[in-house]
């Protein structure tokens, strides 16, 4: 990888519950602030909090430009009604939506539900890589020409470019098309953690950016490769992954005593590897893996949002800024913009249609 | 009087072919006719669902406006671009589960500060079950036997928090749910959210009677209006409620012109647009169960007979016995000497409510003054802008009258229907 790869930061904004907007809302501006690709919300059935693809669609009008990307299980949830909400988060942000995909692992999970039993995460995962196609399959399925308003014929659309999905998974099936007309992204952005080996397998070939964790650039730079080599296994473009280093970051106490490098401390609900430090030493150590192609930028989760965001952005983001490797403002508007992904022609237009868009005709 | 304003449908009530008609997606569209809506100092703003695509002989249906968002996602946004407008979502109980949907509820009521309202509509048939999990087929009975204990988990769960914020296990153990653990989100500003049923039937009124706050029924003449408002009223005490415990709000369509002459013209040409050639062809196609391509919307109407069960429409209810509406059809078209297109044009599509704003605003009060609703749920025919004359004309004249709020007295949904807080059941 080229130094030159533009450097990308996300941070999540999620920590202790909040049950009002206004909280959630000052932490996603400070972000845009700081001109980062994207906002996290992380969200399980099996703690408190709000449904975080609804905070984040209340967040979207009173901001202008970061990507916003909830996290939403797939395991007790219907497929069809998922590619929905995310596709109307896509339309409501005018195209910053993604998505982090999840799955429910427990049997107290299970058992709010009453529909299955707990299942091992190899066949969760699975699951979980099926309702990313099928999602995608369903923000596809109507072409983005299929409106057509034709008063001659009558007709609003033409309906030769909608299209059944009919996706027979492990578990379930969709029939479609989609319901909500394809959104601003073509696709809204996937993304995965891919901490354990099953989720490693889904993000390989459905992720549009990965999470990983590391604790040194020769480690992460050895599970970026592995994941764009299976991403090209499934026929995908390499470049079209994007490769994010997961930190928990605490810059509360450490303000004069760096501890430079990356240390293993404790491990924060399977958050992310621990970064304890000032915020010049993160700005360092970003700088210094960016540079050795260790990843394509990183995912920040605060120990306290309020505070550590805060100190991110205007510490470490402002001095990447000073230093002319990370962006001072979004050019683009949408979240592929920000990521640099190109926007995808749907797999079941036209084949002209369909080579306009190299990524989209290797993943068709 | 209560009022709402319904986002515009995929039928052919939506004229998409008017110049003056935007998006059905854009999330601009939402924010007008909500902002539209609040201005107006409406009760709610509503939204309907899809879960299918509807077909006609075996394809996408072409000719009425196509694909929606999800409700509660817009719903979540348009909440931080008003500020006391309630926000209600149609949302279904078959293809859902209790724990989840309660969660997006109540996460709503939080984020809009209690504004959310939820209309629970039930579905039976196995073409829309294609797209989900739970696939298959309820017969009529299990689907409101589903919506009823759907509705009571969801409200075990709301109130599964104390009113002090400290959070309890539940379990629900019943023919369609079983369930236990704990719920995420604390009891939301309203207590639970308001609770929408639409549907006249008699399992739906008695539903409504037992579990709603707000009934959406369809829109008839004074007399059935009356005649519907005491039934349903009068279910109430069962369940130990009052009368004014369960708003009746009709589905309607208004056209306000500068004189009702002018307005009953605006009105004609509204369902000339909505009946399109290729429109009337279709809606008799829906009638008589047959591909009809070959007639002409501007000839006689086919005198062939209907057929039963065919198969054609999906995804849609139809009404009525078909050779019986076929019947009243042909008298119509043979009395006034009118063409396929025109008979349908006649039949099905006048709207509820034209004349002058002033003819408008006291035949709305002459509804509820005289228990025939409790107020009106305002279905436009065009995105974002049909409610603006509405708005504009008709609501500053219920206003003057005092039949309806000249601003919101609280800050709730709840309050603007004036219906109490729900007793916490822990």
């Amino acid at each position: 990888m080229s130094a030159r790869t533009p450097l990308h930061l996300a941070a999540e904004i999620g920590g202790p519950p909040h049950y009002d907007a206004g909280h959630y809302l000052r932490l996603a501006r400070l972000a845009e602030g700081g001109a980062l690709d994207y906002v996290t919300l992380g969200d399980s059935f099996a703690r408190p909090g709000l449904d975080a693809l609804a905070v984040l669609a209340r967040v979207a009008p009173a901001t202008d430009r970061i990507g916003l990307v909830p996290t939403v299980t797939t395991t007790h949830t219907e497929p069809f009604h998922v590619s929905s909400a995310v596709a109307s988060l896509d339309w409501v942000s005018n195209g910053r939506a993604g998505w982090h995909a999840d799955v429910s692992t427990t049997e107290a999970e299970a058992r709010l539900f009453g529909r299955r039993s707990a299942a091992p995460p190899a066949a969760l995962w699975q699951e979980a890589g099926e309702v990313a196609d099928v999602s995608a399959r369903l923000w596809d399925s109507w072409e983005d020409d299929a409106e057509i308003r034709d008063t001659a014929t009558g007709r609003f659309i033409d309906r030769d470019k909608l299209h059944y999905v009919d996706f027979e998974g492990s578990t379930f099936s969709v029939r479609g098309p989609a319901i909500v007309p394809r959104p601003p992204q073509g696709r809204p952005v996937t993304v995965i953690d891919a901490t354990s080996a099953p989720a490693r397998a889904a993000a390989a070939r459905h992720a549009d950016v990965v999470h990983i964790r590391a604790t040194t650039p020769e480690q992460a730079a050895a599970v970026r490769d592995e994941l764009r080599a299976g991403a090209a296994a499934h026929g995908r473009d390499p470049d079209a992954l994007r490769v994010l280093v997961a930190l928990t970051v605490d810059l509360g106490d450490v303000e004069t005593a760096p501890e430079p490098g990356l240390e293993s401390g404790p491990q924060l609900a399977g958050r992310g590897t621990y970064f304890r430090g000032g915020p010049v030493d993160l700005a360092d150590l970003i700088a210094q893996w960016h540079r050795a192609g260790a990843a394509d930028g990183f995912h920040l989760t605060p120990i306290t949002p309020e505070r550590d965001l805060e100190r991110i952005v205007n510490g470490t983001v402002a001095l990447l800024q000073h230093r002319s490797l990370f962006r001072t403002f979004h050019p683009g508007g949408t979240l592929r913009e920000h990521l640099g992904l190109v926007r995808p022609a749907s797999r079941y237009a036209a084949p002209k249609a369909a080579a306009a868009s190299s990524a989209a005709s290797k993943e068709a | 009087m209560h009022l709402a304003a319904h986002f515009p449908g995929v039928n052919a009530t939506t004229v998409w072919a008017d110049p003056r008609s935007r998006s059905q997606i854009d999330f601009s569209s939402f924010v007008h006719l909500a902002r539209t809506a609040e201005r107006g100092k409406f009760d709610f703003f509503f939204l309907a669902e899809g879960l299918r695509l509807r077909e006609h002989n075996g394809r996408v249906h072409d000719l009425d406006v196509v694909g929606r968002p999800e409700s509660l996602t817009v719903l979540n946004a348009l909440a931080a671009v008003t500020e006391r407008l309630g926000l209600a979502a149609t949302v279904n109980a078959t293809f859902n589960e209790p724990y989840e949907l309660a969660r997006r509820l109540a996460t709503l009521d939080h984020l809009s500060e209690g504004r959310a309202a939820w209309n629970v509509v039930t579905s039976s048939d196995a073409f829309t079950g294609e797209n989900f999990r739970r696939g298959g087929y309820l017969d009529r009975a299990d689907r409101y036997n589903r919506a009823a204990e759907f509705v009571a988990t969801a409200r075990e769960l709301w109130d599964s928090w104390t009113p002090d914020g400290e959070s309890r296990p539940f379990a629900h153990d019943g023919e369609q749910f079983t369930i236990s653990g704990e719920f995420t989100v604390p009891r939301s500003p309203q207590g639970h959210p308001v609770v929408i049923q639409a549907g006249d039937s008699s399992e739906g009124r008695e539903f409504a009677a037992s579990a709603a706050d707000i009934i959406f029924t369809r829109h008839g003449t004074l007399d059935a209006g009356r005649i519907f408002y005491a039934d349903v009223k009068a279910r109430l005490a069962a369940y130990g409620r009052q009368p004014d415990d369960l708003k009746i709000m009709p589905g309607v369509t208004v056209v306000v012109g500068d004189t009702d002459a002018e307005a009953q013209e605006q009105a004609y040409e509204i369902r000339r647009q909505q009946v399109s050639p290729q429109n009337a062809i279709l809606a008799a196609e829906q009638l008589w169960g047959t591909d009809l391509s070959a007639y002409d919307p501007d000839g006689p109407l086919p005198e062939i007979d209907p057929v039963i069960d065919s198969g054609l429409v999906k995804g849609r209810v139809l009404h009525g016995d078909p050779f019986a509406v076929v019947a009243r059809w042909r008298e119509i078209a043979a009395a006034k000497g009118l063409s396929l297109r025109q008979t349908v044009i006649e039949t099905t599509t006048r709207q509820s409510f034209i004349g002058s704003p002033q003819t408008v605003a006291a035949e709305l009060t002459a509804f509820v003054d005289e228990r025939a609703a409790d107020g009106f749920i305002l279905v436009p025919h065009l995105t974002p802008g049909g409610l603006d004359d509405f708005v504009d004309r008709v609501v500053p004249l219920l206003q003057e009258s005092g039949a309806f709020r000249s601003e919101y007295s609280g800050s709730t949904l709840r309050s603007h229907l004036g219906l109490v807080e729900p007793v916490w059941k822990g």
